[in-house]
């Protein structure tokens, strides 16, 4: 995240179909992060607005990211970076969404 | 005007099946949470609109669902399920030391008196309480860690706690079941816990009377007569008439007595129902012929049960929370194939038919008897 960043950004966020039906939301959903723009910060605020969430997409403990599922951003994938790592600008100005996405797995 | 309404879980979302007291003609709803694996649905005793399901996918976990109007709508409720304490470790299937890791819900089972408190049976195997209607879930773990926890190891589907059943003579008193590791039971309330598995035999594990080990794939009871306990094992059908304390092999004639589920009739306490599946490695019925058998003797007699089942070319099998019966006069009785049919006889088992057809594979069939 860079000087200019606002101090409460707000970030689009782009769920897999399951978690879109579980949310009760039809597209793209917008948190809004106070701070530095993290992955967890992104989570948090997630969670916080649609708490049904909880739990769905990492664990109710640990927090870790759970296995079968990814971030991506900007053409980027996330998933292994740091929660607390700042996400990629354009994400934090609006300008690309922050991709929570299901593995391609299972049947 | 009475009317039964089954409630069946499927590997890829629950179906709610309506009928009026003649069981002639069905109505189906769903998929409800289409795409969702959904292990168990149950509705309270004391208040047929309040349904629990349990719904999860590899990707997102576990989901608890809450219905107030006979499934009609959901909300979603509680679903963080943490084991009490430092949760320690079981054995895997090499024998090794596994921690225990909370996987899903298996079975749900409401409260007898309150529909705000529901029981639930956990993957890794616990058990876990709700009494503000699935908000949230605390652990009894005095079942876990009674001792011989460390000992357990999962049957091929997961260390799955898939039994639970309430004494409705005595609120203390409960049963449940793990595979594999066998029966247990508590006579206060859930504190304490003693291994019930005296009798059993199974040749598979290496010390086949072990205290536990015993893969158990259900149990059921008579309400009017909770002492009296049927058990469908992997291998054998079995009795108990002491609250478990010890157990007799009932199979008989049976021509397999590998199975999953086993069910008693509402009014007969003596006559029950279990359907024979090959083998433990083949998991689909002899010859291709699906057959519900019924013991008028609670065991060792069985008659086949063949009007209106397939004769031919069928392959499914019948998972151990498949079956159910409901409490009008006349007991009908249902059970869910893998191959997504689900089968009633609205006459104790003598004539069947399929109610539904081409609905994913069946993980649970519950009935609610409504007046």
């Amino acid at each position: 995240m860079t000087s200019a960043s606002p101090a409460t950004a707000t970030i689009r966020v782009v769920l897999p179909a399951h978690l879109r039906t579980l949310a009760q939301v039809g597209g793209d959903v917008r948190v809004d992060v106070a701070g530095g723009v993290t992955q967890r910060a992104i989570l948090d605020a997630l969670e916080a607005k649609y708490p049904v969430l909880r739990g769905t997409i990492r664990d109710h403990g640990t927090h870790q990211r759970r296995a079968f599922i990814r971030f991506f951003a900007c053409e980027r994938d996330l998933s292994h970076d740091l929660p607390d790592a700042p996400v990629p600008e354009a994400v934090v100005r609006g300008a690309e969404p922050f991709l929570v996405v299901g593995a391609i797995a299972g049947g | 005007m009475s009317a039964v309404r089954l409630l069946v879980g499927t590997r890829k979302g629950a179906f709610i099946l309506n009928a009026d007291g003649a069981r002639k003609r069905w109505e189906i709803s769903g998929p409800h949470f289409g795409g969702w694996e959904i292990y168990h649905l149950k509705g309270s005793p004391v208040d047929p609109n309040r349904i629990y399901a349990s719904q999860s996918t590899g990707w997102h976990g576990q989901v608890m669902q809450r219905s107030n109007d006979g499934g009609r709508t959901w909300e979603a409720v509680g679903n963080a399920f943490t084991y009490e304490g430092v949760p320690g470790t079981h054995q895997w299937y090499d024998g090794t030391p596994h921690p225990w890791e909370f996987k899903r819900v298996w079975h749900l089972e409401p409260s007898l008196t309150d529909p705000d408190t529901v029981y639930a049976g956990v993957e890794d195997a616990a058990l876990f309480r709700s009494t503000d209607a699935g908000q949230s879930w605390h652990e009894l773990s005095g079942l876990r860690k009674h001792g011989t926890g460390p000992k357990w190891q999962p049957g091929a589907g997961g260390m799955c706690l898939h039994t639970i059943i309430l004494d409705p003579a005595d609120p203390s008193r409960m049963f449940i079941a793990i595979s594999a590791a066998g029966a247990f039971r508590t006579d206060d309330g859930g504190t304490t816990w003693t291994p019930i598995n005296k009798g059993l035999v199974s040749k598979y594990i290496p010390e086949p009377t072990a205290e536990v080990g015993h893969c158990v794939h259900h149990v059921a009871m008579h309400p009017s007569r909770p002492r009296v306990l049927y058990m469908q094992k992997h291998w054998d059908v079995m009795r108990s008439d002491n609250a478990g304390d010890t157990w007799q092999e009932v199979s008989g004639n049976l021509p397999t007595d590998f199975g999953f589920v086993i069910d008693v009739h509402a009014h007969e306490p003596e006559t029950i129902y279990v359907v024979p599946i090959k083998s433990d490695s083949e998991h689909y019925p002899i010859d291709g012929q699906l057959r519900v058998f019924r013991s008028r003797a609670g065991g060792n007699e069985w008659e086949a049960l063949s009007k209106g089942l397939p004769d031919k070319d069928c392959y499914v099998n019948v998972l151990r929370d498949a079956m159910a019966v409901d409490r009008l006069d006349a007991c009908g009785i249902y059970f869910g194939t893998t191959g997504g049919q689900v089968y009633a006889s609205p006459d104790g088992g003598d004539h069947w038919s399929a109610i539904a057809e081409h609905l994913p594979a069946v993980v649970s069939v519950e009935v609610q008897t409504l007046s």
